[in-house]
């Protein structure tokens, strides 16, 4: 992510109604791992599609003002 | 009569004879919990463990990408342990709620869903239109759709034309602990409905549930009645205990009400005056 010589190219794009930048070239797993998330306990949502099945995670690929949607279950009656 | 005899005549007679089963799938217990609003994670858990409920229902939010990883449901309750029921609390339309519980059955426990529609913001009363539009919808693409609605019959029938696997009458409005308003009205639907029956909303304390479940229906869920309790652990016993003697006092049948005194000792046999 960061410390590299070599300049990364970023997108931004839209994850949980806010604006990030990342770098380009990230899938899916990549991001999860950045915010610290453990795949199994969250659902993702990706331009709209559901994203069932997470041994994909690592081959969604992500691109410039993609909406990305990271819910899990809190509290609630 | 021997003792083991004894026991086992009393276990007989003593406990709810007939299994909650709904879908197919038997519960061990009739009382539903909740696990918003309560002030610390450790005390939710004690609270649900107190309740001795199976059904433990969780809500979808977007996680918090600011804040601890650790506020997420998944990170206190074992799914092994308690069967998870996602809402679709704070959907206003039936195209959100249906949003909502896809995103909980991607979460891969189970595909059974308690399904909200709201209809206004002050009452928190549902939107019935909405609610069987997304109950249809649902169950059509396999949900298991346990269905909260309003406490009016026909609405209840067409939800269980609709799909609904069980249908969820309030007793009164979420969070308001007001008790069952019209106790009419829930005995009516569970009498004419097929589908388990199962009270959510409104039971403020454990008198609240008893009268509940002596009107025959098959179970209720509660939330904020053993949240906002000051003590919510040992208000979680006493509704294990009001939901299990409301459904007992059910079973036996009570006595018909007189508005004459009828006495208790024999009228005969007494002493001259």
């Amino acid at each position: 992510m960061t410390g590299t010589a070599v300049a990364e190219r970023k997108i931004a794009l839209t994850i949980n109604g806010a604006r990030r930048e990342i770098p380009d070239a990230w899938s899916l797993a990549d991001l999860l791992a950045s915010l610290e998330l453990d795949p199994r306990l969250v659902v993702v949502e990706h331009n709209g599609t559901i994203l069932r099945d997470r041994d994909s995670f690592p081959r969604v690929s992500l691109a410039r003002n993609d909406i990305v949607e990271i819910v899990h279950f809190v509290g609630g009656g | 009569m021997a003792h083991a005899d004894l026991l086992s005549h009393e276990s007989a007679t003593h406990t709810d004879p007939q299994p909650f089963v709904i879908a197919g799938r038997e519960f061990r217990s009739r009382l539903m919990v909740g696990t918003g609003k309560y002030d610390s994670n450790a005390r939710m858990i004690d609270a649900i463990e107190a309740s001795g409920a199976e059904v433990v229902t969780v809500a979808v939010r977007r996680v918090d990408l600011d804040r601890g990883k650790d506020e997420g449901m998944l990170h206190h309750l074992d799914p092994e342990r308690y069967f998870l029921l996602a809402n679709t609390a704070g959907c206003y339309t039936a195209a959100e709620a249906i949003r909502y519980a896809r995103l909980a059955r991607a979460a891969g426990f189970n595909e059974w869903v308690k399904l909200e529609v709201i209809g206004d913001q002050q009452t928190l009363l549902p939107d019935t239109a909405g609610l069987l539009a997304a109950t249809k919808t649902l169950a059509d693409e396999g949900f298991k759709v346990m269905a909260y609605t309003n406490d009016d019959l026909i609405t209840a029938l067409r939800l269980e034309e609709a799909g609904a696997v069980a249908v969820m009458p309030l007793a009164s409005p979420i969070g308001s602990g007001l008790g069952m308003l019209n106790p009419y009205a829930i005995r009516t639907i569970k009498q004419r409905l097929s589908v388990p029956v199962i009270v959510d909303a409104g039971v403020g304390t454990a008198s609240d549930a008893c009268i509940v479940m002596e009107q025959g229906v098959d179970g209720i869920l509660m939330n904020t009645g053993i949240a906002a309790a000051s003590d919510p652990v040992r208000m979680a016993t006493a509704m294990r205990h009001a939901v299990e003697a409301g459904r007992l006092a059910y079973l036996a049948g009570r006595m018909p009400r007189r508005e004459v005194a009828v006495p208790s000792s024999p009228s005969s046999g007494m002493l001259d005056t």
